[in-house]
């Protein structure tokens, strides 16, 4: 491979990997708080993506109107899942809650394809996002897309960093993942805090979404369903619970896919494979993932 | 630190230079015991000394940093739990571990299934050796609930007993699996003086009908000073005696131990008991 | 007459009843009602082998649309002749060996089942370590990995064509006979120590092995059978539907077994049979909702769609309102209407 494919696929595994990286932070974050696997937290991000196309390119209102629309539909949605499917289940056995979130995810996606149809519709990419600069002589295209995608996800990353280690309802959030009834005791309001966990984690899923739609300009009502699984695998790599860490796994799964699919082409029909691959090697070796902190069941 | 115990019968258990670390923490240091074949012996200490840590250890739930754990002259060390079963010793647990939808039978049958001889596939095609074992598997699990005073509530789902039933039905479902051995985590937790003075009688009887050695964890100082022959006291994971139960009422380290912290029905006691020795 | 003897002349007769409808129904049922009565059956078979991993033995397993998807291909591979063969396979030309290579119905039954054991055994050993929903996942992935097999390994599978003429094998007396069959094993399995100890392990893990249970060998051991359950089922599946691609076992597949379990009552055998019965007519039924509709000059065209929108938020319903199912852990007994005799635990699950 010459080195300005080997970079040109490196920046698409950047944008890639953080995209993935931005849907796991919403898995860890609940995951930490709730020990719950939040299957339709995909289909958040599929929301995301429908709300801003329907706002941009059916009604043709402004791009930033349009993802700032996006972004606020989701985040209802994801509360509204919280509120009706997960909260009534708080103390009922973990599996239940996540039988109700598959149940849900099952829903979004049906719900997607009455509303929208089950077929996939084009998504006009904006001009400037993919005026190509020619960097090498022409050897490496590079879209401001493919450049803001990274750099959009690295921003917010950093901006949900500052407010579950500065602010105080970032301290109650650590709070909770450590110890649900105690938290309560200290006179936390629990349910306030996991909506505030739901709300960002479904905004950072719808904006996961937009870009996701720019990149590969459709969407369709599935198409949360992989991008999910994928992501919540990332974040079982990183190590459960650990924002950092669903940021790396979502990298590494990126660079995975991408990377063996240029050195091995004859493997592009596994892609999707690779994933689960990973999946269950981690749980092999290392339960915990790479940023994961062990919990025993005391005897 | 002496090794010898007491009563000078042949050893059963022997537990050599056992230390167990969690990260940083020493939750048993360097700990060598030896508990004699038939004996009601005693593992006290206060709160974090590290009793019910040297339980799961020698029943195989951890796996001690250093050190090895003998039963009847063979290792223990290393066996998963199911296999320290099947070696001969059964346990109890300080939050009584119940299969709690099923009922008071069904526990008792799934203990005798570790020496159960038939494979799951025989019952299924009615082999009249697996028939016959199965039959036989309830009518001793009956029999033992009886001895126990539990056969009227052969049926009852276990977790509808009280209390005290279900520390009963514990035992029996721990005896159900054939042992030599039994390790006992606090059984007079949660019990009434009269309950617990029962409970000495009951504990002296286990031994002698099923032939028994009981090592037992307990708080309550009239229980172990009542019915153990050999005491052996643990502090922040290091042993600081053993002796009869006169010798550690009498011992001013294990006083000092107790008297260290606050739990005050075992200060209460102890002291008593010491000013009483 | 003891209850023992009662019991065996009242499930002999519910068996003579089964007889007597499958007997009758051939004659008097259109294509499409058989159809679903058949499927009522091969749902029963793969919600009771799910349930067999799942609810009695505690496992969260979502792979088993990847086991029926197993089970539909051996079969099918086994009875498809080498003229169908060699004229279905377009892309890729077929394996040499696999091309003369045929059996009966029924041994392709079997194959099926073991080939599903068989990988089941294979993905026990590492993801069986795993508790709850991370062994969920894995298992998801794992059928994922097998659905993707099957699209990218033309030469074998045929990809993503699938595999259409495969010979209606499935009557009522193959569907009906094979769940007879499944329920005797369940009802026998669960009422013997070691139907106890498998809920001993789903229990409470750290007293199972205490008390002596190789708890990792009983989750395979179970976790195998109930794949053999999948597999048949997903071969008896494909003979009735007569067409398999690899889009027929995603995801939204086990979703359907899972409601079935779910309805039906955790651990239940009786609550399985109730569960694929309403599962199966309730999802037919719902077909209405997506098919236009006429009623005099009034046009209703369908929703396509609706039917798993109904159908999940169902699913949601039920986990949150009657958690436990319609049977709860119970089963099925006879004794339900002899209320005056003593009551008698007892374990037996009816036949229809």
């Amino acid at each position: 491979m010459s080195l300005n494919m080997f970079i040109q696929n490196f920046i698409n595994a950047l944008g890639l990997g953080s995209l993935y990286g931005l849907i796991a932070i919403g898995y860890t974050m609940v995951y930490g708080i709730l020990r719950l696997i939040n299957f339709a937290h995909g289909d958040i991000f599929m929301l995301g993506a429908y709300f801003m196309f329907f706002a941009t390119i059916r009604y043709k209102l402004p791009w930033a109107v349009g993802v700032l629309l996006a972004i606020a539909g989701s985040t209802i949605c994801g509360l509204l899942v919280d509120r009706i499917a997960y909260r009534p289940l708080r103390s009922a056995p973990r599996i239940s809650a996540l039988i109700s979130a598959i149940g849900v995810s099952f829903f979004l996606e049906s719900l997607a394809t009455v509303l929208f149809t089950g077929m996939p519709r084009a998504v006009l990419q904006p001009e400037w996002l993919m005026q190509p600069m020619l960097i090498r002589d022409g050897g490496i295209r590079l879209m401001p897309l493919g450049i803001m995608v990274p750099v959009i996800s690295f921003i917010l990353v950093g901006a949900l960093l500052w407010v579950v280690h500065k602010t105080k309802p970032g301290l109650a959030m650590r709070s909770i993942s450590f110890d649900i009834e105690t938290t309560r005791l200290m006179g936390v309001s629990v349910d306030k805090i996991i909506a505030l966990t739901f709300a960002l984690g479904s905004a950072l899923a719808a904006l996961a979404g937009i870009m996701w739609a720019l990149r590969y300009p459709r969407v369709e009502p599935f198409m949360g369903m992989f991008p999910g699984f994928k992501a919540f695998i990332a974040a079982v790599f990183g190590g459960i619970g650990s924002i950092p860490g669903a940021m790396i796994g979502g990298l590494t799964l990126g660079f995975v896919e991408i990377m063996s699919i240029a050195f091995f082409p004859t493997l592009s029909g596994y892609r999707d494979a690779f994933a689960f691959v990973l999946l269950i090697v981690i749980l092999l070796v290392k339960p915990t993932g790479l940023m994961g902190e062990k919990l025993e069941e005391k005897i | 630190m002496t090794t010898q115990n007491s009563s000078g019968a042949a050893p059963v258990l022997r537990i050599r230079e056992m230390t167990l670390r969690f990260g940083g923490l020493v939750a048993v240091n360097d700990l060598s015991m030896d508990i004699a074949g038939g004996s009601i012996t005693g593992l006290i200490g206060p709160n974090g000394a590290g009793k019910t840590t040297v339980f799961n250890v020698v029943t195989g739930f951890y796996k001690p940093t250093k050190g090895v754990v003998e039963f009847m002259g063979q290792p223990l060390t290393g066996l998963p739990p199911h296999r320290v079963c099947a070696a001969g010793l059964s346990r109890t647990f300080q939050n009584i571990r119940l299969f709690q939808n099923e009922t008071v039978l069904q526990n008792v049958m799934i203990g005798s299934y570790v020496r159960q001889k038939g494979a799951w596939w025989q019952t299924l095609f009615a082999f009249p050796a697996a028939v016959r074992e199965e039959r036989e598997i309830r009518e001793r699990s009956l029999e033992l609930l009886g001895h126990l005073g539990l056969a009227g509530q052969a049926d009852a789902v276990s977790s509808s007993l009280p209390y005290g039933a279900q520390r009963r039905l514990e035992i029996a479902r721990a005896l159900a699996t054939q042992p030599k051995f039994l390790l006992l985590d606090e059984p007079a937790a949660g019990m009434n003086p009269q309950e617990s003075e029962e409970l000495l009688n009951f504990i002296r009887r286990l031994r002698d009908e099923f032939d028994l050695t009981i090592l037992l964890i307990e708080h309550d100082m009239k229980v172990v000073m009542g019915v153990c022959e050999d005491i052996w006291v643990l502090d922040r994971g290091l042993l600081i005696a053993n002796g009869t139960p006169s010798e550690i009422r009498a011992n001013p380290q294990v006083i000092e131990a107790y008297l260290g912290q606050t739990a005050p029905r075992s200060e209460v006691s102890l002291k008593k008991e010491a000013a009483h020795a | 007459m003891n209850t023992k003897t009662r019991n065996l002349i009242l499930n002999g007769l519910a068996l003579a009843a089964l007889v007597v409808f499958l007997y009758q129904a051939p004659g008097n049922l259109d294509r499409y009602k058989l159809r679903i009565i058949n499927l009522i059956a091969i749902n029963a078979i793969l919600g009771l082998s799910l349930n067999l991993i799942y609810g009695m033995t505690g496992m969260f397993s979502l792979g088993h649309a990847g086991f029926m998807a197993i089970g539909a291909y051996v079969s099918a591979l086994l009875i498809l002749t080498a003229e169908q063969k060699t004229s279905m396979w377009i892309l890729q030309p077929i394996l040499p060996w696999l091309l003369n290579l045929h059996a009966p119905f029924v041994v392709s039954l079997i194959a099926a089942g073991l080939a599903a054991a068989f990988f089941g055994w294979l993905i026990a050993l590492p993801v069986l370590r795993l508790g709850g929903d991370y062994l969920g996942i894995a298992t998801l992935g794992f059928a994922e990995i097998i659905r993707i097999l099957i699209v990218n390994l033309t030469p074998l599978t045929n990809g993503s064509l699938g595999l259409k003429g495969i010979p209606a094998h499935t009557d009522l007396w193959m569907s009906y006979g094979c769940l007879v069959a499944m329920l005797i094993f369940m009802t026998r399995l669960m009422s013997g120590n070691f139907g106890n100890v498998l809920r001993a392990v789903r229990d409470d893990e750290i007293a199972a092995r205490t008390m002596g249970i190789d708890t990792f060998r009983t989750r395979v051991l179970a976790f195998t059978i109930g794949c053999f359950g999948g597999g048949v089922g997903g071969a008896l599946m494909g003979n009735l539907i007569t067409a398999i691609d690899p889009k027929m076992f995603m995801i939204t597949q086990t979703y359907s077994l899972l409601m079935i379990v779910v309805v039906g009552g955790l651990g239940s055998i009786t609550g399985s049979v109730i569960g694929a019965i309403l599962v199966t007519t309730m999802l037919e039924w719902l077909r209405f909702v997506e098919e236009p509709i006429t009623i005099g000059s009034l046009h209703i065209s369908g929703i396509p769609g609706m039917r798993m929108v109904v159908f999940s938020m169902l699913l949601i319903a039920v986990i949150i309102f009657r958690r436990e199912g319609i049977m709860g852990p119970r089963e099925f007994s006879w004794s339900w209407f002899f209320p005056a005799r003593k009551a008698e635990p007892e374990m037996k699950g009816g036949n229809d």
